[in-house]
């Protein structure tokens, strides 16, 4: 022990002090760092808001939206791709609610775990990643040509559907998960059979979570442009939809279209246009986040 | 409690059991429960007939194109011309596109991301965070077409400031805008994973006189580096698979080469461009969408399965 030679504390420990203050002071950068990071974002969103709406003025009226697309800017208007996308985001939730909902229940209440449960587990996963446009391929391979639907609002409501699934089936999913387990034996014990029990017991305590989910996804739908690009929804419609055969165009495409024309009054009309459709995407965000506050007050 | 003696329980079921109405009404019940479950069963499945359905027509309509044009010479050729005579299907000239473009991305969402991931995860408190959560989701929930606007009537003017040689279309507009659309992507799972991480990680730390950031860099990033490796992987796919902006803002040259300044044409934006145009549906320039969505559905699938792969192999496990 005394062969050690003693070691002046004083002196370390100033060292130590002195690149402590180093320390916290490169801390506090990184700090700073990180909150501009976080604030990157929200800057941009806001920036992009006050431009779309400053280029949107005096353009976004009762005439716009009453008036069908025309080359003349000043008459042009989004009433076919608003009702576009009103058929378009009504036929993609009737396909894809209940298809949805029911794989979520297959997969948390039913399925065994086995290999096929998890080859449809995976499968979804992957399914989530898969880009939109290779959707679009897949609805003008099958819906349009094999199945002959034609350039139809069907054929565009089923690729969406398709598109959409994995998040339904996600997010119904996590909401049936949610449900405490001690429900369910409740229901067993008094006998009921496992359909009456997810019937009568899971799905009214899930149903908000579920609804949130569903909205969430359906919404994605109303802003996805790209596959219905692919399966060939027009550019230019002068009339509304009469059905679920009839040809269509939606709000995403019309914006595209206008973006894509040089002229700056086209311009200003495809901000107009952003602008209904990121009021009609913020309110069903707002919808569903005031459906999931609802959910945690309950629980 | 009263204790029923043993042998009255037994005596009970059976005089109900026998009872005959009880016995059909038990088995059209199992029936429809039956029923039930299959049907449910066939709802599940129809994520597997979607897989098969995109490797059906891809496939398919690929098989087609490579029946008139060598393997090699699509996936190898410099040059891009399918509609001059003669054409020209190599497809390289679209992967540099691509590949540029998501790099500009990757530059930005990466480093943003993760910085506020770590924000959101170490730094913020509860309020903060529960304010700037639901702002991330909207700016990940706005429609990418509306991104490709501001690329192309904001961005890009004010990139042609900087740059006056920028052109009109460029990749690099595309890429940073497409960045910004990524970052909540990679903040929220980055996010996700550091606040997986105990506790008592930290605090073992802040034990041996670490300092805050030494906690956050040296304890908290690698507890969570699979889970942020997951992330950036899922992030370099989206980009990749991103159409819109791109379609807008990036113009449509499909040249073979790297400057970011210039026009470039991404795989995805080439797919939109022809199914936008009025070629013929039986052409060998229109089963070319098909051989390059089959090629981008490779890449994407690959990245995802490393990404699942990464998070399964490597993530701590912890209570």
């Amino acid at each position: 022990m005394s062969q050690l030679p003693t070691p002046n504390f004083k002196l370390q420990t100033a060292g130590f002090r002195r690149q402590l203050a180093g320390r916290k002071r490169w801390g506090r950068v990184f700090a700073a760092l990180c909150l501009l990071a976080a604030m990157v974002g929200l800057v941009v969103l806001a920036v992009l808001i006050v431009d779309v709406l400053a280029k949107s003025r005096g353009w976004l009226d009762w005439q716009f939206l009453t008036s069908f697309p025309s080359r003349k800017p000043e008459a042009a208007g989004v009433l076919s791709a608003l009702a576009g996308s009103l058929w378009l985001v009504a036929l993609t939730a009737l396909f894809s609610f209940p298809v949805g909902l029911a794989a979520a229940i297959y997969l948390e209440e039913y399925a065994p775990s086995n290999w096929i449960t998890t080859l449809i587990q995976t499968n979804i996963a992957n399914l989530a990643g898969v880009p939109s446009i290779v959707y679009g391929l897949l609805g003008l391979g099958i819906f349009v040509r094999t199945l002959g639907l034609g350039r139809s609002l069907l054929a565009g409501a089923l690729t969406m559907s398709l598109l959409v699934l994995p998040t339904i089936i996600i997010a119904s999913r996590e909401a049936i998960r949610a449900v405490p387990p001690s429900l369910r034996h409740a229901s067993l014990a008094l006998g009921g059979t496992r359909w009456q029990t997810v019937w009568h017991t899971v799905l009214p305590m899930a149903f908000p979570g579920i609804l949130t989910g569903a909205i969430l996804a359906l919404s994605r739908a109303i802003g996805e442009t790209a596959p219905l690009i692919t399966i060939g929804a027009l550019t230019y419609i002068a009339f509304l939809p009469d059905g679920p055969m009839s040809a269509f165009t939606v709000l995403p495409i019309q914006i595209f279209n206008w973006t894509s024309r040089p002229q700056a009054d086209f311009r200003n009309l495809a901000a107009a246009g952003i602008v209904l459709l990121l009021v009609v995407l913020l309110s069903a965000n707002a919808l569903a986040i005031l459906l999931r506050d609802r959910l945690q007050k309950r629980n | 409690m009263d204790v029923q003696p043993m042998g009255a329980l037994p005596e009970a079921v059976n005089t109900l059991s026998p009872a005959p109405p009880a016995l059909t009404g038990t088995v059209r019940r199992r029936i429809s429960e039956g029923a039930i479950a299959g049907a449910l069963f066939l709802c599940a499945a129809v994520s597997i007939l979607t897989t098969a359905g995109i490797i059906g027509v891809l496939v398919f309509e690929a098989f087609e194109f490579l029946r008139a044009v060598p393997l090699a010479d699509f996936l190898l050729g410099r040059v891009w011309t399918p509609l001059f005579d003669p054409p020209s299907f190599g497809v390289l000239p679209l992967v540099a596109g691509t590949t540029i473009v998501s790099v500009t991305a990757m530059l930005i969402a990466l480093p943003v991301g993760l910085l506020a991931a770590i924000y959101l995860s170490e730094y913020a408190g509860r309020n903060t965070r529960r304010v700037l959560k639901p702002l991330l989701e909207i700016l990940a929930g706005v429609p990418t077409v509306v991104y490709g606007y501001f690329a192309l009537t904001f961005v890009t003017p004010l990139l042609r400031q900087v740059w006056p040689q920028a052109q009109v279309f460029n990749a690099l507009s595309a890429g940073i805008v497409m960045g910004v659309m990524i970052i909540p992507l990679v903040s929220s799972l980055g996010e996700d994973a550091m606040s997986a991480v105990p506790n008592a990680l930290r605090e073992a730390a802040y034990g041996l006189g670490a300092t805050k950031l030494d906690v956050t860099l040296r304890t908290v990033v690698p507890a969570a580096l699979s889970g942020i490796v997951a992330a950036f992987i899922l992030a370099i796919s989206r980009a990749i698979g991103e159409t819109m902006i791109v379609l807008i803002a990036a113009g449509q040259s499909t040249t073979l080469q790297f400057n970011p300044l210039k026009a470039m044409e991404t795989m995805t934006a080439y797919i939109a461009r022809v199914s936008l145009g009025d070629n013929p549906q039986q052409s060998t320039e229109f089963k070319t969408i098909f051989a390059v969505g089959m090629l981008l559905f490779i890449m994407t699938f690959v990245l995802n399965l490393i990404s699942q792969r990464v998070l399964a192999k490597y993530r701590q496990v912890y209570q």
